[in-house]
């Protein structure tokens, strides 16, 4: 399916508790980036990324054809030099609506990223650092959330709120808060228990400042690994709900409702439902490499087997 | 065991009151009037407070949620606005393709994901692995519904194989019907299982790192027995966890590679009973969906606990 769900978060929810947070590695930003360019998932991830993002920034200036213009009598197209991947059955330039396309895709990611990392964070962060009944209250609520798959609220939501990208956004958002939540507390707790957290609570720091000096940069490592793990998820969730109706709404492009499009004319012109697929493939595939380079690169050690 | 299978039945207990507090105030408090939707907007107010009485909307929120969770503890989810057949009926007649889809969508990605997860393992590092780990990435990168396009494209469009969609029903026999659910079958395990054989492999290979696998090999056991004898059965803790949540996925899957393949299920019920406004099959097919979720993995902590004993010493 649309693998929206926490799985591949699970993968990383696998380390062992204690060894995810185990001391953050200061290297010089040099060795860092030297490492990196060496590192191949990370390159592979990093160059598929980019291509998505210089498309959806390429798309606010130029793009071959208006992305918005129906021309009837352009219908469904063949490739050709004028229309290099040929024309929907509107008449619109396929790869001016996929490089559209991109912009929807990223904005979803961004904005219901953002909305999981920044209540989930402070939600993880205010559960290890106050313990007793008010992480126990957090984290209950947190499996609450839980038991909704993506899918499920944003069905919920559309059911009230009527289809549409800010309904989409939410869904994936709201999900995405208890992924972060679990994963910062755990981390959180384990920074916790380490000694320049003693020192720093010897020398009379109060809990606030102890979260925002010696909590947040330890575990900051981890929490980029996941969000860009999770952008690509909020990826596939958009386009699993823009192929359903429920997302991004015409004459808006995105790459689910092109797939939308292109199923009813699966016989006319079958190559129309491949594209949007594919685009939706490197930008998912490009940033799971990216997270798997990344967790490499910020500590060898966090890295599994693979 | 008791102990542990009761703690662990009470949060169950709590997550579903929990669940069912979230659902109904999403999905009755705040839409307003219900009524005045189903009649539109431009039936009369005297319509529309009839149909609001009918409804029982008038009643105050808390006794509008008890009678709700009332019926459901005795197996009376309602009318449905827009069938006007009981809820529970269209619910049980979907059910009917979707728990089998997703029952063979699950148990294809579990062979698929141990037959892979286990041969990388084995073959750590060599040509297959690095293939097969290659051919994971992928099939976690794309989505399932543009799978099943894919798929029908070949099968359907090319080869002429396979319907495109539709269900013949159970009333066919058994092979007309699993025939039609095999592409959405396919589609769905196929993403699920390359997630899944990625989480078996590095279980294996962690445990293949342990003492007494080397001690299980110096006292004579050949590799493959190794291998299934105490490998597997302590590599099956994370890959189950996974399994737990990948069930979950599949549930929700489901809704979409139903539409994908106009399969009458309870995905498509859900979907259709949106455009209808029909809130009220709404809430409970979310809520059982909800519940399934809920239940598998609260099977899959008691699994856990019955595979290695010191969990429930450590106390979830």
């Amino acid at each position: 399916m649309s693998g929206f769900e926490p799985v591949i978060a699970a993968q990383s929810n696998n380390l062992p508790p204690g060894g995810a947070a185990s001391s953050p590695p200061r290297q010089s930003s040099k060795g860092f980036w030297q490492r990196a360019v060496r590192h191949r998932s990370f390159m592979a991830g990093g160059v598929l990324t980019l291509l998505v993002i210089s498309a959806a920034l390429l798309s606010m200036a130029w793009t071959p054809w208006p992305a918005y213009e129906i021309d009837i009598a352009q219908k469904l197209h063949p490739p050709s030099a004028s229309h290099w991947l040929g024309t929907d059955m509107l008449g619109r330039d396929i790869v001016s609506l996929l490089l559209v396309g991109a912009r929807s895709s990223i904005a979803v990611g961004i904005i219901a990223v953002g909305i999981g990392i920044s209540f989930g964070v402070s939600f993880g962060l205010v559960a290890a650092a106050c313990r007793g009944w008010a992480e126990e209250v957090i984290m209950r609520l947190g499996d609450f959330t839980f038991a909704f798959p993506a899918l499920l609220s944003a069905i919920m939501l559309t059911a009230v709120a009527g289809p549409g990208m800010a309904t989409s956004i939410t869904a994936i958002g709201i999900f995405q808060i208890p992924i972060f939540m679990r994963i910062t507390r755990g981390s959180a707790n384990a920074i916790w228990a380490r000694e320049f957290v003693l020192a720093a609570r010897a020398s009379g720091k109060g809990k606030f400042r102890i979260t925002i000096e010696h909590v947040l940069p330890n575990i900051l490592s981890i929490l980029i690994v996941q969000a860009t793990i999770q952008f690509a998820l909020a990826i596939l969730a958009e386009a699993a709900l823009s192929y359903l109706g429920l997302g991004t709404q015409p004459p808006q492009p995105s790459w689910g409702r092109m797939l939308n499009d292109a199923q009813s004319l699966l016989f006319q012109a079958p190559s129309l439902a491949v594209y949007p697929g594919l685009a939706i493939a490197t930008a998912v595939l490009g940033l799971n490499l990216l997270g798997d380079g990344l967790r490499d690169l910020f500590d060898p050690r966090l890295s599994r087997e693979r | 065991m008791t102990v542990f299978i009761f703690r662990r039945l009470l949060t169950l207990v709590a997550t579903l009151a929990g669940a069912s507090v979230i659902i109904f105030l999403v999905l009755d408090a705040l839409p307003g009037n219900a009524a005045e939707m189903l009649m539109g907007a431009d039936s009369s107010p005297e319509a529309i407070r009839a149909m609001t009485v009918k409804l029982g909307l008038d009643q105050p929120l808390v006794v509008r949620y008890l009678h709700w969770i009332g019926g459901l503890l005795v197996g009376d989810m309602g009318n449905s606005y827009s069938y006007g057949t009981p809820v529970s009926e269209l619910i049980t007649e979907r059910l009917a393709l979707t728990i089998p889809l997703a029952i063979m969508a699950m148990l294809l990605t579990v062979v698929l994901a141990l037959a892979a997860g286990v041969y990388t393992a084995a073959n750590h590092n060599r040509i297959g692995d690095v293939g097969v780990m290659a051919v994971t990435q992928f099939g976690i990168a794309i989505p399932s519904f543009w799978f099943a396009i894919v798929l029908i494209l070949l099968f359907s469009v090319k080869l002429q194989w396979l319907a495109a969609g539709g269900f013949a029903g159970w009333g066919e026999g058994i092979v007309a019907g699993v025939r039609s659910l095999l592409l959405p079958t396919i589609s769905l395990a196929v993403v699920q299982a390359a997630i899944l054989a990625r989480v078996t492999r590095s279980a294996v290979l962690e445990v293949l790192r342990e003492d007494f696998v080397r001690t299980a090999r110096a006292k004579g056991l050949s590799r493959r027995q190794v291998l299934w004898r105490h490998v597997l059965r302590n590599a099956m803790i994370p890959v189950m966890t996974v399994m737990g949540l990948q069930f979950a996925n599949l549930l929700a899957g489901t809704i979409v590679v139903e539409n994908v393949f106009y399969l009458p299920g309870l995905g498509r019920l859900i979907f259709q009973s949106i455009s209808n406004r029909d809130l009220i099959v709404v809430r409970n097919c979310v809520m059982l969906l909800a519940t399934m979720v809920v239940i598998v993995n609260f099977v899959v902590d008691v699994l856990y606990a019955a595979i290695d004993p010191r969990i429930k010493a450590t106390e979830l």
